[in-house]
């Protein structure tokens, strides 16, 4: 048994362990319970998966959290502060701004989903052929990634809001080119790590191809830091849909999308601080949430 | 030394080229058609004259094959002339000149600002016998890289401008209406370095050298800020680039929210009026800042810290920067 789990994280890199029979509840089974009680143990992690999955909820199914309309206001409840009836308040027309902020879950995420899914996909599609190819591939790609860091990614999302026009999608299209560069980077950095390693060497030594390996050992065992990056990317990305959003070049305005709701406070500032504080709020809960995750994610990278 | 710099600055102009082209291929080969956007006025592009839009694209040499017009844009981009803002006629170069001035002043206070105030946290966070405080004062700079720049502005705004009527809310009057945008656009970028210096403390605390400070009988405040802080500021310095780069993008919403001249509401202007060659004029402005200051941080930091020799390979360099860029959020 104590040979067992010494020996088992240097071959679980090497695909499955085989079929020597153990004692022991399978690995998957194993893990997540060992997960469960890492996670159990840290209240602040706790809280932070709490809140994701509930804002989640409300882009799935925001009409189980509120029963009042998104759109349409009550003009005689305009302004009204919070209370039991209105948790976040009313705003100018009369809308429960809790209910629009709920229904506005699902623009902002799916938004923020979409521009992490860019940024993953051709930043690890440009640090894999860097760190894999080596070479002039390397240095070009390198050069790219220069280049796209020198630009602040909220000026690169700008130039390229300019060309596309606005709206969501854009906003996602935009957001998302401007985190290729640190994906690249983190991707090229774990393939470099992972080619050298022994059990890639064996894998090539036995004959595998090239496309083998990459796809049963160094896209797995370099998928840690990058989930820790999704993460923390998944945060980053919240504030520059919103900060875009807010600067107007997201959904255009009833549509209750985060960063325009406190977009659309700036007149009630001296009477209705609500309007900016509670949606302003929600915003910073999710990002933190979203760091803090990927502050345990990678903290478990690198205790395996 | 001379061969180190020449390349270093070589490497700096290839990156400026390099962003030159991205930016203007980003802009002028994607679908939006500039033409149609002069002829419109920034309004709707529908309703255009077929003939006009032929004129205009003469006028503005869009009808010739795109390489010509590259190459054209990158002579005239050396000369400092980005072409004429579809709106405004003005050269763009001038306009971005124009904006400058207050954006600088906002930028460098908030530099500043950041400076201070991040490396008094990081201390602070590292400082205190007490663990609770050190640990309260640790929770900061993740605090405020979540904080986006938009909300503090205008919490800042709503207590101290309107609740307290301490500070004007707009515009661009006397160094008391810099004070809440300079905080706002602080906050992130003193949150980054914070998060930096304060990580890279801890790593120098448990160094061979402060263990000897402390054993020849050196103070708490003397190990803290003659060693450690003198040796952790290091990989704090080498991210400064990126912080400027971070500051410059983040006036663009603090500008907004603050009613402000400057380059940030430039920026917003042009983008909502499609304005091409004034959002080239910026971006590559932006990119020129962060390479020029990168170029700074490589030349002055070896005198900082002996042990790095300016010869130091190009893969050294590189893995130190992404060491300290990587685990921090760049804030919007």
């Amino acid at each position: 048994m104590t040979l067992q789990t010494l020996t088992r994280p240097a071959v679980a890199g090497a695909s499955a362990p085989g079929p020597a029979t153990s004692p022991a509840p399978p690995d998957g089974a194993r893990r997540t319970l060992r997960g469960a009680r890492h996670v159990l143990r840290r209240p602040g992690l706790l809280v932070a998966i709490a809140v994701l999955l509930l804002v989640a909820a409300w882009a799935v199914v925001p009409q189980v959290f509120t029963a009042q309309d998104p759109l349409g206001g009550v003009p005689a409840d305009r302004l009204q502060a919070p209370s039991g009836a209105h948790w976040f308040g009313t705003d100018h027309l009369g809308r429960d701004v809790y209910a629009r902020v709920v229904h506005g879950a699902s623009l902002t995420l799916r938004t923020t989903a979409l521009a992490v899914a860019v940024g993953l996909v051709l930043g690890s599609l440009l640090g894999l052929l860097a760190g894999f190819l080596r070479g002039w591939v390397d240095d070009v790609i390198g050069r790219l990634v220069d280049v796209l860091l020198a630009i602040p990614s909220i000026l690169l999302s700008l130039a390229i809001i300019t060309a596309l026009g606005f709206g969501p999608v854009k906003v996602a299209v935009a957001v998302g080119i401007g985190s290729v560069a640190t994906f690249a980077r983190v991707m090229r950095a774990e393939v470099l790590r992972v080619s050298t390693s022994v059990y890639v060497e064996a894998a090539r030594a036995s004959g595998l191809r090239w496309p083998a390996v990459l796809g049963r050992h160094v896209l797995p065992n370099s998928s840690g830091p990058v989930l820790a990056l999704v993460a923390l990317d998944f945060g980053t990305a919240v504030l520059a849909v919103s900060a875009l959003s807010f600067l107007g070049y997201g959904t255009p305005p009833p549509a209750p999308e985060w960063g325009a709701l406190v977009s659309g406070g700036r007149d009630y500032l001296a009477t209705a601080w609500w309007l900016t504080t509670l949606p302003g709020l929600v915003i910073v809960a999710v990002v933190l949430a979203a760091n803090r995750v990927s502050r345990a994610l990678e903290k478990t990278g690198e205790d395996q | 030394m001379t061969r180190y710099v020449l390349r270093r600055a070589g490497q700096g102009v290839f990156v400026l080229w390099a962003a030159f082209t991205v930016a203007f291929f980003v802009l002028y080969l994607l679908p939006s058609d500039p033409a149609a956007l002069v002829a419109s006025g920034g309004g709707e592009v529908s309703q255009v004259d077929p003939a006009q839009l032929a004129a205009l694209r003469a006028e503005y040499g869009l009808d010739r094959p795109i390489l010509v017009q590259y190459g054209d844009a990158l002579l005239s981009a050396l000369r400092g002339d980005f072409g004429d803002s579809y709106v405004s006629g003005a050269s763009a170069a001038s306009m971005v000149a124009q904006a400058l001035p207050e954006t600088l002043k906002l930028t460098g206070a908030a530099l500043l600002v950041a400076v201070v105030g991040g490396t008094a946290v990081a201390v602070a966070s590292v400082f205190p016998r007490a663990r609770f405080l050190r640990q309260a004062l640790s929770a900061l700079p993740p605090l405020g890289v979540a904080l986006p720049t938009f909300f503090v502005g205008l919490v800042l705004l709503q207590w101290f401008s309107f609740r307290l009527p301490v500070f004007p809310a707009i515009g661009n009057e006397g160094a008391i209406s810099l004070v809440l945008p300079t905080i706002t656009l602080a906050v992130p970028a003193g949150a980054q370095l914070a998060q930096i210096l304060s990580r890279s403390l801890r790593g120098t605390l448990g160094e061979p050298y402060v263990s000897t400070a402390w054993a020849k009988g050196a103070s708490r405040t003397r190990v803290h800020l003659a060693h450690a802080l003198r040796n952790a500021a290091i990989p704090a310095f080498t991210v400064l680039g990126v912080i400027v780069g971070g500051l410059l993008g983040g006036a663009v919403v603090t500008e907004t929210v603050f009613s402000r001249v400057g380059l940030g509401r430039l920026t917003v202007q042009s983008v909502n009026q499609q304005d091409v060659p004034v959002v080239l004029a910026i971006v590559v402005f932006s990119a020129l800042v962060f390479v020029v200051v990168t170029l700074v941080v490589d030349l002055v930091y070896p005198l900082l810290d002996p042990r790095i020799q300016l010869r130091a390979p190009r893969a050294a360099s590189r893995r130190a920067t992404s060491r300290t860029q990587r685990p921090t959020a760049v804030t919007a």
